[in-house]
């Protein structure tokens, strides 16, 4: 409980309506969509409407010593919202508009609470594009995929979240606030903090205000969807893709589990034997589509692929990205939990870490299924589970950490998308050793003492 | 076990949700309050905390329970298909029987259960309605609006009570020369008191294609506002009159024009009477040839094209929650409209988002129900149509409301009246010299 002085100070800042002290509210903010993960409820939940609202809560909060986290649609896989240690949860929501479309500069300025696909729609009706396109794109908002750095579909030409923020205004953890960065693409003036608060989970600062790239929309775009009955074919054919200089927008990977739930579930013909699928899209001018397709169904064939198939027109398509858009919801129909983990490798090891994964998942008796965005390397190994079955949840947690072990040992990264969050804290000296996670402290530690801000999140606290 | 008898009934149900929040992109009421509890997510979770006796029931919990339209958007946007719309009824039901009705609504409810004293509850009030209803002059239905803030704001635009309900102004049979079979019309509500026209354009078009039509004078209200609202027992008493009006009656068919009432009798009647096995096994006979009147007219009928004369109108067509995704019935509708010589049918966009209306949701939160309003209406607006169509005499009250609201001129009818008009036109047509 936050002392009742706490309470009337947010009151008079925020207004009675949007400061939510009881129970019944404040219990669905004790969760976001991070499986298998222990809840925690907030003392309040604060709507701020502007950025001076905000920075007066953060003044508050210092004052009195209590931890802010900022939330968005807590969408987010890596516990990275769950208000661990109490305090005021900051719904960034009700800053929910785009305040530009810059068509000149090609950029666009947003509040943090603008969900994805809103922005999308507004930068589609002149011809552009916001390309970071998580799965949850239209219900994660830009703060938050901002500030976990969100990847998706297209990041092996597109990129990242990362690649795509040009400036930010940020309410510090004193309450001061900062504008860095801006509509220029060259941008040397100090250190880069609009990358350094780009991934930071909320743990440096509080966005409340984001400029972003956008680019041209593509023209046209092909799928071509490919069967193969060997893993290490598959990877060879991915391989060969890039090294015949083409780039995909998309380049997606199943598994045999992944074909075999999939299949039952919205039957795509898919062929049950078949030990890899790989989807690509090519995106760009008509000619350039047409060219690189036929080029990728002859690097297809000619790698073995057992069955190649290119999407005639829109409806094809759709049928062809059928199988992959219904993977995680077939696989999330059959066990009641699904933890979804993206340790992410170099992609000249996607078929080591397949292999890899199957070898953990006989080891702990599990269902492992592993789908993901094969051409960036960033698998999505998905265990299915129960968590009401503590011994078998024993297993998960093993192979989990047997999974990132792998990951590393081939040159990845624990995580390739979903942040650290709560949920990777504990392995992250396995990728940086203890001299790296004290760098971290160190950032954390020059811009949030107090440890203020998403406390209990990416930094340990000694 | 159904959902209205416990809440271990949906166990499975909650452990299916991995709270990713895709409910959260299409539930009306998220989109206006931006707070996780409005969301299936967030309720799923209070039930969560409900079962794991981490909380208690509260009044505060029934509060947030009633934060749902039951629109059934987020079902069908769950990636792991969480019947959410069962979840929400057995949490309102379990509310219900740990901290009883609302006192405004239990008076509702027991008088709906009482016919006779409704009846003359509903008479008394198209003579004295006046004192609290205020006439909106030159509409295409008579409509009024409150003339005091009762609680439920002066927003909503009420249709007038009708003079004489339906089922007191037709015959309970209504034959026909050489009938090819017999329907009985469950009319609702709506239908028998307010909207007593689309009542009447349904007995025309059946008729016209050689059906005799049965209106049980002992039938009821479906029950549907209590059923969502927790109010079991109510809901009960409804079904079981309901079931023996129309057995008594015979029929080869059931007919509604109603939303609500289609779903009652397709499924909840059943699910309500599971316990008592005649009962039941009446409720399923019936669940089997009941039929939405377009549903019925489509594919049962199917109903005779000539004769048909011209409407000329642009219509844009409202999906019905509880039609749409309830029952599974869009195309009918539209199909029915597109045969219509002269109708131009021109679509909104997201036709099938709900109007915010959700029966007595409308009553208990009244701002929430006219903001989800004005995006439909908004979204009517751009297709410049002047004629909006939709299944249910509870939105057409909602879009009605929407347009008068926003000073638009738009009519607002059911699908049957439009198809009725049609064929009265035809005869018309006949009549004229050439």
């Amino acid at each position: 409980m936050l002392a009742h002085e706490i309470l009337q100070e947010l009151v008079q800042v925020l207004g009675r309506e949007n400061v939510l002290t009881e129970q019944e509210d404040l219990l669905t903010y004790a969760y976001d969509a991070t499986a298998a993960m222990k809840h925690h409820t907030p003392d309040v939940v604060v709507s701020p409407l502007s950025t001076e609202q905000v920075a007066e809560v953060v003044k508050i909060a210092m004052r009195y010593h209590v931890p802010i986290y900022p939330r968005g649609s807590g969408t987010n896989l890596s516990g990275g919202t769950i208000p661990t240690e109490g305090g005021i949860v900051l719904s960034m929501l009700n800053l929910n508009k785009i305040l530009e479309v810059d068509q000149d500069n090609l950029t666009a300025t947003v509040q943090p609470g603008v969900i994805i696909q809103a922005l999308n729609n507004e930068a589609a009706k002149l011809g552009l594009l916001y390309p970071p396109d998580p799965g949850t794109v239209t219900t994660a908002t830009m703060g938050g995929s901002v500030s976990e750095c969100s990847g998706g579909l297209r990041g092996l030409k597109y990129g990242v979240t990362k690649h795509y923020i040009m400036g930010l205004q940020l309410v510090l953890a004193n309450g001061e606030v900062i504008r860095w960065g801006g509509k220029t693409v060259k941008n040397v003036t100090g250190y880069d903090l609009v990358a350094l608060f780009t991934g930071a989970e909320g743990t440096l600062g509080i966005i409340t205000e984001i400029i972003v790239k956008l680019i041209p929309a593509p023209e046209a775009r092909k799928s071509i969807l490919a069967v193969f009955d060997d893993v290490d074919k598959a990877g060879k054919a991915i391989a060969a893709i890039i090294r015949n200089k083409v780039i995909p927008a998309t380049l997606e990977i199943m598994d045999n589990v992944t074909i075999q739930t999939v299949e039952n579930f919205v039957h795509a013909g898919l062929p049950l034997d078949a030990e890899a699928v790989l989807l690509c899209e090519v995106d760009g001018y008509q000619e350039v589509v047409e060219r690189e397709a036929v080029l990728v169904e002859r690097i297809l064939n000619e790698e073995g692929a057992v069955q190649v198939k290119i999407a005639k027109d829109d409806q094809e398509r759709d049928l062809l990205w059928l199988a992959r858009r219904s993977a995680l919801p077939a696989l999330a129909q059959k066990r009641p939990t699904t933890v979804l983990e993206d340790a992410t490798v170099p992609r000249s090891k996607i078929p080591d870490m397949l292999k890899a994964i199957r070898r953990i998942a006989t080891k702990h008796n599990l269902q492992i299924a592993t789908f993901g965005h094969a051409g960036d390397g960033n698998l999505h190994p998905t265990i299915l589970t129960d968590e009401r079955d503590l011994e078998e949840m024993k297993r998960v947690h093993l192979a989990v950490d047997e999974i990132f072990q792998v990951a590393i040992a081939l040159g990845g990264t624990l995580s390739g998308e979903h942040g650290i969050g709560i949920a990777k804290m504990k392995y992250l000296a396995w990728e940086f050793g203890e001299a790296g996670v004290a760098a971290l402290r160190h950032i954390k530690e020059a811009l949030d003492p107090d440890y203020i801000l998403n406390p209990g999140k990416l930094v340990r606290r000694d | 076990m159904s959902v209205y008898n416990s809440l271990d009934s949906i166990t499975e149900e909650l452990h299916k949700c991995m709270k990713c929040g895709n409910c959260m992109a299409v539930c009306p009421i998220y989109k206006e309050t931006r707070q996780e509890v409005a969301v299936a997510r967030g309720k799923i979770s209070l039930v969560e905390y409900l079962l794991s006796g981490e909380i208690t029931m509260t009044e505060g919990m029934a509060d947030r329970f009633s934060l749902c339209t039951t629109c059934m958007a987020c079902n069908t946007n769950c990636p792991c298909g969480v019947r959410f719309d069962k979840i929400i009824l057995a949490a309102r039901a379990e509310a219900v029987r740990k901290k009883g009705l609302h006192p405004v609504k239990k008076i509702a409810f027991t008088a709906l259960k009482m016919q006779r004293v409704f009846d003359f509850g509903m008479k008394a009030g198209s003579i004295f309605q006046g004192v609290a209803l205020k006439n909106i002059p030159d509409r295409h239905s008579k409509l009024a609006r409150m003339r005091v803030d009762i609680g439920i704001g002066k927003e909503k635009v009420f249709p007038m009570l009708s003079k004489k309900t339906l089922r007191s102004e037709l015959p309970e049979v209504i034959t026909v020369k050489n009938p090819k079979m017999r329907v009985g019309f469950f009319t609702g509500c709506m239908i028998n008191y307010f909207y007593t026209d689309i009542g009447r354009a349904v007995v025309e078009v059946l008729t016209e294609n050689d059906i005799e039509v049965v209106i049980p004078r002992f039938q009821a209200c479906c029950g549907i506002p209590a059923s969502v609202n927790g109010d079991v027992g109510s809901a009960r008493t409804l079904a079981k009159r309901n079931l023996r009006a129309f057995e008594r009656m015979g029929a080869d068919a059931l007919v509604v024009a109603c939303s609500s009432g289609g779903t009652a009798w397709k499924h909840v009647f059943g699910e309500l009477l599971e316990n008592d096995p005649e009962l039941k096994a009446l409720a399923d006979k019936w669940a089997k040839k009941s039929y939405d009147i377009s549903e019925f007219l489509i594919h049962q009928v199917p109903f005779k094209k000539d004769g048909l004369g011209r409407v000329a109108r642009k219509v844009t067509y409202h999906d019905p929650c509880h039609l749409n995704r309830g029952q599974g019935i869009s195309k009918e509708p539209r199909e029915i409209l597109k045969s219509i010589p002269g109708v131009e049918l021109i679509e909104m966009k997201e036709a099938g988002r709900c109007c915010g209306m959700a029966g007595s949701f409308s009553l208990v939160h009244p701002e929430l129900s006219v903001q989800i309003s004005d995006h439909k209406t908004a979204d009517i607006q751009t297709t410049n149509t002047d004629t909006v169509a939709t299944g249910c005499p509870a939105c057409r009250l909602q879009l009605q409301s929407g347009l008068e609201n926003a000073r638009l001129d738009g009519e607002v009818l059911h699908t049957i009246q439009i198809l009725a008009e049609s064929y009265r036109v035809g005869k018309e047509e006949l009549r004229r010299p050439k």
